[in-house]
């Protein structure tokens, strides 16, 4: 058995049974990183001494017969969640030497449900990214090709867990950040709803956009860390009352008769003629599976990503204000290009003179957007789309034309302006290079999504074709 | 819309506005990058949304508030332990009111 290539829930069963320690497990995953990371760039900081010590706590207490959701699961976390004590960058030198004296609130329930916090991934600084080629601390490679970015922002998570140096890992989504890099390294990328899960502690992006996800190797096992992560925070006033369920309780239920939409907008100019009939051949396995497909129109698909190339630099550049090198972290002289543009836009966007015509306008439109989902959910369960119109593309390829790399995201930030559910499920290669393909449902529907991502995915087993 | 071309000139005001200090190459290339930015921007405006309400908030959730009661917080060592100039239990900042 290789413990590098397990799921999360199969590690969960081996700890469960006794067929090695979580100090092995940790052990095995700390190697699989000295091994692989000089190479891959996931990880800005290993946590190998509180990993070790954590790992035998653990240890003890399933040896006393303790059951915990997570008990002893070595989990990677993206630099923007903070870590009491552990540093958290967010990839960026500002933060360069932060520690901080509190956890996010979904690292806490993820330690109190037992995880360990094996180390920090790298991603694009501060989220604003496409390609993980921002970081302060060097570009990431993609495992399944090292001259092709692996997506970003969550961009270390999703390498870290495609090339099994993680289990599991967490990511922010506030454009497709995890959904994106999930569909580059063929590993499974959940966005959840709006407020499903706190943003308590996680460095702000775009705080009306922003959600809380995660990149795992199966679909059950984003179902487990869900169940884990979403719910109600005092301190996140944005956190949905509603209740959490066991999201891998329903993932088997049957599917027949369910309805999928095929947005037609989504499969027009741009998108790449291989990715296209990726996705078609998706298509055909859920009708297989007795899935009613239905051609749907969400028509003001067409300027999503100009609405939100103007809400999303606005909200950073008024989250970014905060950095002052006073309290914390280093002076406004270490922001680092793209953040520089992105404030300067923000700062644009939202000028007197210039506010009604530009943030304004976007907002209002960012309505038309959210009813042409409520409008179609009206018609059908949920909605079948590429995640990214091309292949992980190469380094440097889009680095000198922000506009172009603002392209990749034109699939996946219609989600976050309707504050919608997204998952992202490996869909097939092409060369050898991954693709996903990416549900979309209601407000709180992951429960449904995770059910049609689980029986795909049973299906083809995409996930199962590891990095040579 | 209004004109979309952002100069030089422009591009220094509005770092002086956001408190950041921009390298000869950045002055150089951002009013041609913003341009183009602000310039994708003008699809908007071929719709007609007089009559259309903006939307923050996606979930429905409104005036969210939380008991009026005090809860413990950082101590002022926690507070205070990133920052890189400090005296006794405060921040140390520079001026803000000149005599």
């Amino acid at each position: 058995m290789n413990i590098n290539e397990l799921t999360l829930i199969k590690a969960k069963e081996g700890l469960e049974k006794k067929e090695f320690s979580s100090l092995e497990l940790v052990e095995a995953f700390l190697k699989e990183i000295k091994k692989k990371n000089p190479k891959i760039n996931a990880f800005i900081a290993v946590c190998e001494k509180e990993a070790f010590l954590e790992a035998k706590k653990a240890d003890e207490l399933i040896k006393k017969g303790v059951k915990k959701p997570l008990l002893g699961i070595p989990i990677a976390f993206k630099d923007n969640f903070l870590t009491k004590g552990i540093k958290t960058t967010a990839a960026s030198k500002v933060l360069g030497d932060y520690i901080p004296v509190y956890n996010a609130t979904a690292v806490k329930k993820l330690k109190e449900a037992g995880a360990i916090i094996l180390g920090k991934t790298n991603m694009d600084a501060w989220a604003h990214g496409s390609s993980g080629e921002t970081s302060d601390f060097g570009v990431t490679k993609n495992p399944y090709g090292n001259n092709r970015v692996p997506g970003g922002s969550s961009s270390g998570s999703a390498a870290a867990v495609g090339s099994g140096m993680a289990l599991a890992a967490t990511g922010t989504d506030t454009g497709g950040s995890v959904r994106l890099p999930g569909s580059f390294c063929n590993v499974v990328g959940l966005k959840p709803t709006y407020g499903r899960v706190s943003r308590y502690g996680i460095i702000a992006m775009a705080s009306s956009l922003d959600s809380i996800g995660h990149l795992t190797k199966t679909v059950s096992d984003s179902a487990l860390l869900l169940s884990v992560t979403a719910g109600q925070d005092k301190f996140d006033a944005t956190t949905s009352p509603s209740s959490v369920g066991d999201y891998q309780k329903n993932l088997g239920k049957d599917i027949k008769g369910l309805k999928i939409g095929i947005p037609k907008e989504y499969f027009q100019e741009g998108l790449d003629k291989g990715v296209k009939d990726k996705i078609k051949e998706a298509i055909n396995e859920f009708k297989k599976m007795g899935v009613k497909i239905e051609e749907v129109s969400l028509p003001h698909t067409k300027y999503a990503l100009a609405v939100y190339y103007i809400i999303q630099p606005a909200e950073v550049s008024s989250n970014l204000a905060r950095y002052d090198g006073i309290r914390y972290g280093s002076g406004r002289e270490m922001f680092a290009d793209e953040a520089k543009r992105r404030i300067m836009l923000g700062t644009f966007t939202l000028s007197s003179g210039y506010w009604e015509a530009y943030y304004l306008k976007a907002m209002k439109v960012r309505t038309l957007i959210k009813k042409d989902f409520d409008k179609v959910f009206g018609k059908v369960d949920a909605l079948l789309t590429p995640v990214s119109p091309t292949l992980p593309f190469k380094i440097r390829e889009k680095t000198a034309d922000p506009l172009k790399m603002y392209l990749s995201d034109i699939y996946t930030v219609t989600a976050n302006l309707a504050g919608i559910p997204g998952i992202s499920v490996p869909a097939g290669f092409i060369n050898n290079l991954p693709l996903g393909l990416q549900i979309l449902g209601p407000h709180f529907s992951e429960d449904l999504l995770f059910r049609l991502a689980y029986h795909y995915e049973q299906k083809t087993e995409f996930y199962k074709k590891r990095p040579v | 819309m209004k004109s979309s071309k952002i100069t030089k000139e422009n591009i220094k005001h509005l770092a002086d506005l956001a408190n950041l200090k921009l390298n000869d190459e950045e002055l150089k290339k951002f009013p041609k990058q913003l341009s183009e930015i602000l310039d994708y921007f003008k699809s908007l405006n071929q719709l007609d949304i007089k009559k259309v309400e903006s939307t923050a908030q996606t979930t429905g959730l409104e005036n969210v508030t939380r008991e009026d009661k005090p809860d413990k917080s950082l101590d002022s060592d926690q507070a205070l332990s990133n920052a890189k100039k400090k005296h006794k239990d405060f921040f140390i900042t520079k001026a803000v009111l000149e005599k």
